[in-house]
């Protein structure tokens, strides 16, 4: 059940002189001005039942259950008819009398148990909820035992599709309205809603509307009955069979928390996990559902080394034993690509095998476009200074602006924070992009609509105190309490960071730096980047390098800062580098894929420590399988800089860790790496501590250009979806299915100039796409925007092109199949 | 004995198109817009509270005070809301009222609005009587072209805008909260209160929400003065008001009186109950009105007399019932118009209705069971106060009144169905023709 209140803690730091003091079963208690009468009973030990009462969600006062004696409404005279706990404040004064003082209450919420249950079936053995359900518990301990309802039931066909992800079975609904106010008020997706009335009264759905969000999961979380159901999970296990084990959410950088339910060796489920610090207690649908990705038949079970041009299966020790011999052949001539999946610990575990044992600064964990620029502002801004900006300093702030982060789809639980300070403190927020997509719209935030390539131009306008010049650029309230959030996205704009730099520095306000994945965070953390060692220490100082030789024990690191990710490959392709180090990389995340393929194979020898076969483990030449996320410990530092650490939820006693590979592999080249488990990992990181020397000096990049679109070529705008082709979608049918379509969306000037009526071509010399076109009046001219990972109409695949560069914008009659478009590569 | 009526709303009822500008015009109509016009807005307030008008729409809360929970130092906009969704089983006055006079109704509503310097009122019909909704509309649109409504009312400089809105038939609509929700567009369903409508109603703006009858009062109430408004009705109860008669009546209808006066004195100007029968059973405010029966035949009719034999006054809405009609049966329908109409916000009302409607048609059917008026008493104790809004506890009232008047039917309901005791065509006042016949 969610009911104990989080607010509170929240509520005890705030100042004390408004407290209001009742008495409630006898006992007074002081509680802050507003609270809810039931919230005021929870913290003197009273549960008073409920079903409709959640605190985050605005009071109903629908279910009835809570209802409470007021023998003094803080008038001295009583209120004569029982009161809903839920939607009382607290008065000075007030008596109150729960049910385990006065039989009033307690035969009014009996009475209204045995209501709610008239209609509902005693289907408990076979439903999803039955075990962990609030009606089941509450039944039990508020009701009466046996029902005198002797006549017939409300019955439905059962069940129904809500979303793709999302059923529900009418007649267990208790119609508390938690999952429609969830969805209107906290998610902002108002597409279920009550219907029909009395007791035909169900949650229905808009046929032309279907429920589209981001965040449907959670209203399968709070329902108190088991009338929504995850149609990933329904029929899979009881709760009672399953292990609870607390976890963090692997699928952007939130680190939002969640329980991982096991059952017989294998996860069930996943649920949001309560913290009010960070994800309150909700999470995406994607970290609520996508778990199964591990659990495919390109799941990697046995260490694989290349037999002329097939991999075989090898055992541990003949891996190793290959891949040692390949790494001491290429001496320091390797590259290092970790991505951004990997825990704080495995990042480290690399950043320091770099270094130490292969005696190489190359290495990078951006598995994505990233620019020279971005790898300074990270030194200078991001790496070393810990907790920065958090969740409650936006709830808080003054104003927010947004670069390049579009958080409904990169980062669900900012998206969720800023709609809350929206709602609740009508935080202002603007977001610099070339739309205002549905997420601006749910933030209630303000475009300053530019065209791809000309952020940092903007930024250099903001807040300057002279605003005549451009009638977009607002003056934003800026202080010290006002927060800038640029996302990953900025690298690819040359300029971009530099200026959300130079924007903090003239008006104070604080500046965060939101990637997409949950391991980017502590990569840069952990020194995983050409130009960074471990806590924040610049590779180009001397002192930096002496501080971090002496912890590790060893004489000496390479002084000179090594090639990026595109750096790497590029020497890879041109044989400049003998072997590649390869962890959980993406081809298809990088801007062209094709190149990066080209790196590998070219390179001549390639190690891949992998989860599942991928386009890299076919290339490489020694392929170790690691163990999955639910199989390791670890901690992910989130966009905040917070440390959420998580432990083993399924012990696998043949698995490796990263770790253990690298220990082995370093074990072989004659270097002890010094740990070869998370926790020894994590307190030799923490030994290390951040670097309190000199920072690296801010990136101060002049403001890029947007490029000029002539005749047929306009700007390409785009960025990644929440849902779309990544691999750990895999075999979740249910959540693809929710996925936002694909759509080309251009202003009706553009979509003129190019004669297209419904159906976009986008092209260039690498090849085309065909979407359907969208026509958006707020747009700018000579823009189009894509989602940038279809499945099936990947640009990196498609057009190996990027952000603010030029395409080629036509029409179509109509949309080709997409295997025309695959040939079209 | 001097006739008792006292006619002033329903007086030009009976004239050749009462309902014709002209016609209202004739009769002195929109004199007291005039007279209103002339006095500070807050003068007008303080004569309807003088003059002890009392909210017509069931509950009986006095006018003038509710206008005066207005705060006039809330920069948003002030709205007045007519609730015109008159559905309680048995109530028919305003209806007939807005049907026959809509300009009295439509002269009270620029006089309130004015009073709590609204600039925008609302008339929220109930959407089934189409025919009246069309009459106010051609109201309202005299009313504008004769210069009362819109710019500069009369010279006055004060403007008004008046809004025709057609409800779409939900009982719940009546109920002030989830009327301004289903103004607003949303679906009826009563709001959380606090807020109250005085301080956030309709668009979370200062709202006075008056039944149709309280507001065509107004106008009578400036034209003569609180003192002749308050020569009428009793102590506390004061005025002239709409009483209903329907049911076993010789000759149904409205009967316009002084508050106070008795179902005796009104039997008697209605014919008295039909021919050849007696007086079973009564409601003095529709069916959410807890009955009464022949002993109470001299309670005057005001509010604190009814409330003092445990029941309401309500909307005045006097059914009337012989002796040949079954208590279990018409309780039976009441309930399921209940059932019908509960909005399904919350539990006790939602699901206490669809229960005791299963237990009534089976004792209807001469099934009950042993027990069954225990539960249908305790049923309706787990409803009444502990239900989102007074839908719910109207439910109960039909129930539990009956039980206290005529157990000895719940308890035949054990074994003979209602209709072998009653026989039904016995209590039709209405023969329904065939299908078919007369076509």
């Amino acid at each position: 059940m969610t009911v104990i209140a989080n607010q509170q803690s929240e509520a005890a730091v705030e100042k004390r002189e408004d407290l209001i003091t009742l008495t409630i079963d006898d006992v007074e208690v002081s509680v802050p001005k507003g609270t809810l009468v039931i919230r005021a009973a929870e913290l003197i030990g009273v549960e008073v039942p409920r079903f409709c009462d959640h605190p985050l969600l605005d009071p109903v006062g629908a279910c009835r259950q809570c209802l409470v004696e007021v023998p003094d409404g803080g008038t001295g005279r009583p209120i004569p008819k029982p009161q809903a706990s839920c939607t009382l404040e607290v008065a000075p004064g007030m008596k109150i009398k729960t049910q385990l003082t006065s039989p009033v209450a307690d035969k009014a919420q009996r009475g209204n148990m045995e209501f709610l249950l008239i209609n509902h079936p005693l289907d408990c053995p076979i439903c999803d909820k039955g075990g962990e359900c609030p009606l089941q518990n509450q039944a039990m301990s508020h009701g009466y035992a046996e029902s005198r309802f002797t006549d017939e039931k409300r019955t439905y066909p059962k069940p129904i599709n809500i979303s793709a992800n999302v059923l529900l079975d009418r007649e267990r609904c208790v119609l508390c309205a938690r999952c429609t106010r969830f969805s209107e008020q906290i998610a902002g997706d108002p597409f279920i809603a009550l219907i029909e009335r009395g007791a035909l009264q169900q949650v229905g759905i808009y046929e032309k509307e279907p429920l589209e969000s981001y965040f449907s999961g959670n209203t399968i979380q709070i329902c108190p009955v088991g009338a929504l159901t995850s149609a990933a999970y329904r029929f899979r296990s009881r709760p009672f069979d399953l292990i609870s084990t607390p976890s963090i959410a692997e699928h952007d950088a939130c680190g939002s928390a969640i329980r991982v339910d096991h059952r017989r060796g294998k996860v069930m489920r996943r649920l949001a996990g309560d913290d009010p610090a960070v994800n309150e207690e909700w999470i995406t649908d994607k970290d609520r559902f996508a778990h199964r990705y591990g659990d495919g038949e390109d799941r990697l079970t046995r260490p694989l080394v290349r037999d002329g041009n097939v991999l075989r299966p090898a055992s541990w020790p003949e891996a190793i034993d290959v891949a040692v011999r390949g790494l001491k052949a290429a001496g320091s001539s390797v590259g290092v690509l970790t991505g951004g999946r990997l825990t704080l610990e495995d990042a480290y575990g690399y950043s320091k095998f770099a270094r130490a044992v292969l005696g190489t600064n190359n290495i990078d964990f951006r598995a994505r476009q990233h620019s020279a620029e971005e790898a300074d502002f990270l030194a200078h801004a991001v790496a070393g200074t810990e907790q920065n900006v958090s969740f409650a300093d936006l709830e808080n702030a003054s104003a927010v602006l947004l670069v390049c982060l579009e958080p409904e789809e990169e980062a669900g639980m900012i998206f969720l924070r800023l709609r809350k300070a929206f709602r609740k403190k009508q935080l202002a927020t603007w977001t610099l992009a070339p739309y205002a997509s549905s997420g601006t719209r749910k933030m209630g935030a303000q475009l300053i609509a530019c065209v791809p390539g000309e952020e940092a131009s903007v930024l250099d306008q903001l807040n300057t105190g002279d605003d005549s010049t451009d009638d977009r650029i607002a003056e934003i309230g800026f202080d010290a309490k006002s927060v800038i959030l640029v996302g990953e996205r900025a690298a690819g704009l040359s300029g971009t960071l530099s200026a959300c730099l130079r924007l903090a520095e003239r008006t104070g306000a604080r500046l965060a730096w939101v990637p997409r994945r949950a391991g980017d965070r502590g990569a840069v953390e952990a020194g995983c980047l050409p130009n960074l060692l471990p806590g924040g220490r610049p590779v180009s100082d001397a002192a930096a390098r002496v501080d971090t030789q002496t912890t590790w024990g060893v004489e000496s690191l390479p002084w000179l800062e090594g090639r990026d990710a595109d750096e790497i490959l590029i020497a890879a392709a041109d044989v400049e580098l003998e072997a590649l180090v390869v962890a959980g990389v993406d081809p298809n995340d990088f801007v062209d894929p094709q190149g990066v393929l080209e790196g590998l194979e070219a390179i001549g020898f390639m190690v891949s420590l992998e989860t599942r076969a991928s386009m890299v483990t076919e290339r490489a030449d020694v392929v170790f399988p690691v163990s999955l996320m639910h199989e390791r410990a670890g901690t992910f530092m989130n966009w905040e800089g917070r440390r959420r650490h998580f432990d083993i939820v399924l012990e696998q006693p043949n698995e490796m860790s990263d770790l253990r590979v690298l220990a082995a592999l370093a074990d072989g080249l004659g270097t002890d790496l010094g740990f070869r488990t998370a926790s020894q990992a994590r307190a030799e990181l923490d030994e290390l501590g951040t670097w309190e020397g000199l920072r690296s000096e801010a990136p101060d990049y002049p403001a890029g250009e947007p490029a000029e679109p002539d005749g047929s070529s306009v700007l390409l705008a785009t960025w990644r979806m929440a849902l779309d082709e990544s691999r750990a979608l895999d075999g979740e049918p249910y959540l693809q299915a929710t996925a936002r379509a694909a759509e080309a969306r251009m202003s009706p000037g553009t979509a003129a100039a190019a004669g297209i009526a419904g159906v976009a071509v986008i092209s260039n010399d690498r090849g085309s796409m065909t979407l359907p076109a969208v026509i958006d009046s707020e747009m700018n001219d000579g823009v189009v925007w894509l989602p940038s990972r279809t499945p099936r109409l990947g640009i990196p695949q498609h057009l190996a092109t990027s952000a603010g560069d030029l395409v080629t914008l036509g029409s179509a009659d109509e949309l080709a199949v997409s295997d025309d478009m695959e040939a079209s590569e | 004995m001097t006739d008792p009526l006292t006619p002033v709303l329903t007086a030009n009822w009976g004239e050749e198109r009462a309902w014709q500008l002209s016609n209202y015009e004739r009769r002195g109509g929109y004199d007291g817009l005039r007279s209103a016009l002339q006095m500070d807005p807050a003068e007008v307030v303080t004569l309807v509270k003088d003059s002890g008008l009392r909210g017509r729409g069931g509950a009986g809360f006095p006018t003038g005070m509710k206008w005066g929970f207005i705060p006039q130092d809330n920069p948003k906009p002030k709205y007045l809301v007519v609730n015109a969704d008159e559905s309680e089983p048995g109530t028919c006055k305003d209806i007939p009222l807005m049907m026959a006079s809509p300009h009295t109704l439509v002269e009270g509503v620029i006089i309130s609005a004015y009073a709590i310097r609204a600039h925008h009122a609302f008339i929220y019909v109930r959407g089934e009587v189409l025919h009246v909704v069309r009459r106010l509309q051609q109201a309202v649109r005299e009313a504008y072209s004769a210069g009362y409504a819109g710019q500069d009312i009369l010279g006055s400089g004060y403007h008004l805008e008046i809004i025709v809105h057609a409800g779409a038939g939900a009982y719940i609509c009546g109920e002030e909260t989830a009327l301004l929700d289903s103004l607003e567009g949303r679906r009826g369903q009563p709001r959380l209160r606090p807020p109250f409508p005085a301080v956030a109603g309709l668009y979370a703006c200062p709202t006075v929400i008056n039944n149709v009858e309280s507001i065509a009062s107004v106008p009578s109430i400036i034209a003569n003065g609180d003192d002749w408004f308050s020569s009428m009705g009793t102590e506390k109860s004061k005025g002239m008001t709409i009483y209903s008669l329907s049911g076993h009546v010789t000759n149904p209808g409205q009967f316009e009186a002084p508050l106070g006066i008795t179902l005796r004195q009104l039997l008697d100007l209605a014919g008295g109950i039909r021919e050849g029968h007696q007086l079973k059973f009564w409601t003095p405010g529709g069916s959410s009105t807890p009955m009464l029966t022949d002993a109470h035949l001299d309670v005057p009719l005001d509010y604190e007399a009814v409330a003092g034999v445990k029941s309401m006054l309500g909307t005045k809405a006097l059914q009337c019932f012989d002796e040949t009609t079954s208590i279990v049966r018409t309780v039976l329908r009441w309930t399921e118009f209940y059932k019908h109409e509960s909005c399904g916000k919350c539990t006790p009302c939602r699901e206490g209705t669809w229960w005791l409607v299963q237990i009534l048609k089976r004792m209807e059917a001469g099934r009950g069971e042993q027990g069954d008026i225990e539960k249908l008493l305790d049923l309706c104790d787990n409803i009444l106060g502990r239900s989102f809004c007074a839908l719910g506890d109207g439910a109960t009232s039909p129930i539990t009144s009956a039980i206290q008047y005529f157990r000895d039917e719940f308890e035949a309901a054990m074994h003979t169905p209602a209709w072998e005791l009653f026989p039904y065509e016995r209590s039709t006042i209405f023969v329904r023709e065939p299908a078919g016949a007369g076509a």
